[in-house]
């Protein structure tokens, strides 16, 4: 994911002299109103079936109001990460406007909105803020130049004699307009043909500290997520709950609702490819609805994945080399002066957002109408437009706020957004369908379970000599309409990130993949690969240093000699967490650093045992992001980051029996809670000229810097995620 | 017929009275700010106040609350701790993305409405039942201790300082 975001980029850089760069309308009821007219060389085929764009509204990305209110059409989900208040941002700088004036709402579906890399409109890849930076800032400075030049004309003087800011042009002779008042003229005006864009050293809101715009809605329980839709914002609304098969690809033969049609406010049960649907007047009658319903499955279709035989049979797996992902010499490992062998195991993972899964929908004719927080409209609006039988123009899809994501709403087989077009399209009233917490962690969509093994070598003077690794476990995207990008002879890059192109100047590695088929969906899943991959690395770096005999920053330093943003990164936390300085008895430091996204992490982690028990004191964080648009947010989401991998390497597992999956809610798919939670510091390395990602660099070093401390203190290492925690107590 | 109190107003129904406290206000009343995450109380963020105690509205059936007073998210900003604990969440820019944090603002303003000095464990106790998948713990302790008057603000210069501060403007 990581590397064909960065891939995409570096192809199709806006041209921000075009002609035909922006177009402008005037807004309904008055006003201005900018969107896009880009056309991009690397779209991915799917995104051209999608309908030309119309450049009126809501296709924009900016709305300046009578009043002066300027409002951004933010074109990526809002699940936490904060792009409704960095994309503004970054229009903002360029327009000169009065930051408290701008408004921020969602975008829904449509081709204007596309990732600027990408072609579809996608949240992922930590680059939502990377693909808009030209994007935005352009549009900011093209509404400013024609506000500026409506109040020339105004004034029948010279543009040059005119200057916007905070909200207003002044003129000479103490001449003054605010830009509500020239909206409207500068809305007749041809698009400038260029624009220049400010210099960093003059940004006076790009890389200032922020707080969120999104904020006061979510402390008064007044925004509104997917699942909060009722029949006040869409008439006749009706809920539905879904009973599933208990395995994977199972289907129902035949089910009876004698007990379901009794209960009041019940209206339909109908029969799905993908399970039993009870829909009612509210949410509880259907959901006790659903669980009245006596259904017989057919399980022999299904799969009967199961974790124990999964991970005997990855282990062999991992012994034999895979397909070819990069090339070393693995023969120069029997010349090794020492050598670490290591076996990894990490599990299925439940993305597990506080916000269960929910969509609405409404079927009319051949339109079909929906509301639900995506991080992959594109594929969203074509499945939805499939179950619907109706064109894909016809399909409208208005984006919800969303209660985390994490990847599980980059939703590649669009599974819950079918199900409940299903749904609307055989009842023919809108359709709130909800996962219960239940469905949700048992639907799958986990990030797959992988092992490792890695050989590495030192030779006698302790340097490595070679690094043999193969991975073992199942494709993000093999079956997908991702897989033609991703896959390359064979190999799925996004399970091989992390390892193919570590920083660490490694010889002789050797890296490999055998990519398993299981009948348990797998999807994207905050980080991606680098979400296993950094912890097999990172741990095997940490093992190397103590066989070498080495600290082990200073043995990580000895590799970074051509990635000088690793090494400062590494030094940046190792500074600010007195690395070189003692600890009180009975507690330990450990350390990691990983690259994602364009971004570096490390963590140092303090920690203590207290009667068996595994203590989180302290992380010390660095991160290098580029130009940080808004500091608050990248502290925000190197902790939050920091967090959902603890959680994960605590105790993070989606295990399988007999193809049932064994969890089913938080009692047992724990979380960090507040009172597990260490104190946090995050420092930003300074400089930087453009964004780099920000929303999961901070996971994948967390997990094996626990580790690496733990191994610190207590000389066990921990090789299978999630921690054994009670194997430290021995 | 069952008669209870909703943020100040007195409300009679006829719903199945093992329907959860939380449905009834979403679906029957459409008070949304209440969220469904688990259904068996334990992530915390459907916390209601029922008579001043933080309540799992998700586990407590319309039965158990006749004649009793119900506080929403909706209204909590009327009590002058609720306000201090909503502003102090602003401040310290505690929300990522919001979806946990309406029951962790009925939890703490509870806490501090008992408690107007908590210590670090005693917010420990109290919060350690909402869960917050972005990670906002810290900044969640932050809010409750800026608004006990335990700590100031984290103070944020606004964005966006005067234009003439720039080197050079472009019209």
């Amino acid at each position: 994911m990581d590397k064909l975001f960065t891939a995409a980029k570096s192809r199709a850089v806006p041209n921000t002299s075009r002609r035909d760069f922006l177009k402008v309308s005037a807004a309904t009821g008055g006003g201005l109103v900018i969107g896009f007219n880009l056309s991009l060389g690397n779209k991915l085929a799917l995104a051209q079936a999608a309908p030309a764009p119309n450049l009126n509204q809501p296709n924009a990305f900016l709305r300046i109001a009578l009043d002066g209110t300027v409002t951004v059409q933010v074109k990526h989900l809002e699940f936490g990460q904060g792009v409704m208040t960095s994309l503004p941002m970054l229009l903002a700088e360029e327009l000169e406007c009065d930051w408290t004036k701008i408004r921020a709402e969602l975008a829904p579906a449509a081709p204007v909105y596309a990732h600027s890399s990408f072609g579809m409109q996608i949240t992922g890849g930590s680059s939502s803020v990377s693909n808009s930076w030209e994007q935005l800032r352009a549009v900011g400075a093209m509404a400013r130049t024609m506000l500026v030049t409506a109040a020339a004309n105004r004034w029948k003087v010279a543009a040059g004699q005119c200057r916007a800011a905070n909200g207003m042009v002044t003129g000479p002779g103490g001449k003054k307009a605010g830009y509500g008042e020239l909206a409207e003229e500068a809305a007749k005006l041809p698009t400038p043909e260029k624009v220049v864009l400010q210099s960093a050293k003059d940004f006076t809101i790009i890389g200032k500290p922020t707080r969120r715009i999104d904020a006061p809605a979510k402390v008064n329980g007044t925004a509104r997520f997917g699942l909060d839709l009722t029949a006040k914002q869409i008439p006749n609304l009706h809920t539905a709950v879904v009973a599933h098969p208990p395995i994977f690809g199972a289907r129902a033969v035949k089910f009876n609702a004698d007990k379901v049609n009794g209960i009041p406010g019940i209206t339909h049960v109908v029969q799905l490819d993908s399970g039993i649907a009870v829909v009612a007047k509210s949410f509880w009658a259907a959901k006790v609805g659903r669980d009245a319903l006596q259904i017989e499955w057919d399980l022999e279709p299904g799969s009967k994945a199961d974790s124990v035989a999964m991970s005997n049979n990855y282990r062999q797996t991992a012994r034999t080399p895979g397909l070819v992902a990069k090339k070393g010499n693995p023969d120069l490992l029997k010349g090794a002066a020492k050598t670490l062998v290591a076996e990894f195991e990490m599990p299925y993972l439940a993305h597990a957002a506080m916000e269960p899964l929910s969509c609405t929908v409404s079927v009319s004719g051949d339109k079909c109408e929906l509301w639900v927080g995506s991080q992959l409209q594109t594929l969203d609006v074509l499945a939805a437009a499939k179950a619907a039988d109706v064109p894909p123009a016809n399909v409208k899809l208005n984006t919800m706020l969303a209660g985390g994501g994490f990847g599980r709403r980059t939703n590649l087989s669009s599974d819950y957004v079918v199900e409940a077009v299903a749904i609307a399209k055989r009842v023919g009233v809108p359709v709130k369908m909800v996962w219960t917490r239940e469905d949700d962690m048992k639907a799958g969509s986990y990030r797959p379970m992988y092992v490792h093994r890695i050989e590495a070598g030192l030779d006698a003077s302790n340097k490595i000599s070679a690094w043999n690794h193969t991975v073992v476990g199942q494709s993000l995207v093999a079956g997908t309409p991702f897989e033609q990008a991703f896959v390359k002879d064979g190999i799925d890059g996004s399970s091989m990130e992390g390892i193919v192109d570590t920083p660490y100047d490694i010889p002789n590695l050797h890296a490999t993949l055998h990519t398993t088929k299981i009948g348990v969906p797998v999807l994207f899943w905050r980080s991606v690969g680098h979400s296993h991959t950094a912890y097999a690395m990172e741990t095997a770096m940490d093992d190397l240093a103590q066989l070498a005999g080495q600290d082990p920053v200073a043995f990580r330093r000895v590799y970074l000699g051509k990635h000088p943003k690793v090494l400062k990164t590494l030094n940046l936390a190792a500074e600010k967490a007195g690395w070189a300085s003692a600890l009180p008895k009975g507690r330990a430091r450990g350390v990691a650093v990983h690259e994602s996204f364009g971004s570096v992490v490390a963590h140092v982690v303090e920690v203590s045992m207290d009667k068996g028990e595994l203590k989180l004191h302290r992380i010390v964080s660095a991160i290098d992001c580029g130009l940080a648009v808004n500091p608050l947010t990248v502290a925000a989401q190197v902790e939050s980051s920091a967090v959902y991998g603890m959680s994960a390497a605590l105790y993070g597992k989606i295990t399988l029996k007999d193809g049932v999956v064994e969890q089913s809610n938080f009692h047992n798919y724990p979380l960090l809670r507040m009172a597990e939670m260490p104190k946090v510091e995050v420092y930003i390395v300074p400089g930087g000229e453009t964004p780099t990602g920000v929303g999961e660099p901070g996971l994948p070093p967390i997990a094996p810097a626990i580790s690496n401390a733990i191994f610190a203190l207590t000389g066990k290492r921990l090789r299978t995620l999630p921690f054994d925690l009670a194997s430290l107590k021995a | 017929m069952i008669l209870i109190t909703v943020n100040g107003e007195r409300i009679s129904t006829n719903v199945d009275p093992s329907t959860p406290l939380l449905w009834f206000l979403r679906d029957n009343l459409q008070l949304t700010g209440t969220k469904y995450g688990c259904g068996m109380a334990l992530c915390g963020a459907c916390t209601v106040h029922v008579n001043g105690e933080p309540t799992r509205s998700c586990s407590t059936p319309i039965s158990a609350v006749v004649g009793k007073k119900v506080t929403t998210i909706e209204v909590v900003g009327k009590s002058a701790v609720g306000k201090k604990v909503q502003d102090a969440w602003i401040a310290e820019d505690v929300v990522q993305c919001g979806y946990c944090q309406s029951g962790q603002i009925m939890a703490a303003a509870a806490l501090l409405t008992k408690n107007k000095v908590p210590s670090d464990a005693d917010i420990d106790a109290a919060m350690s039942g909402n869960v917050c998948r972005c990670g906002t713990y810290n900044r969640v302790r932050a809010a409750i201790k800026v608004a006990a008057g335990l700590k100031p603000a984290a103070s944020v210069k606004p964005a966006g300082a005067p234009a003439a501060a720039r080197k050079s403007v472009k019209a």
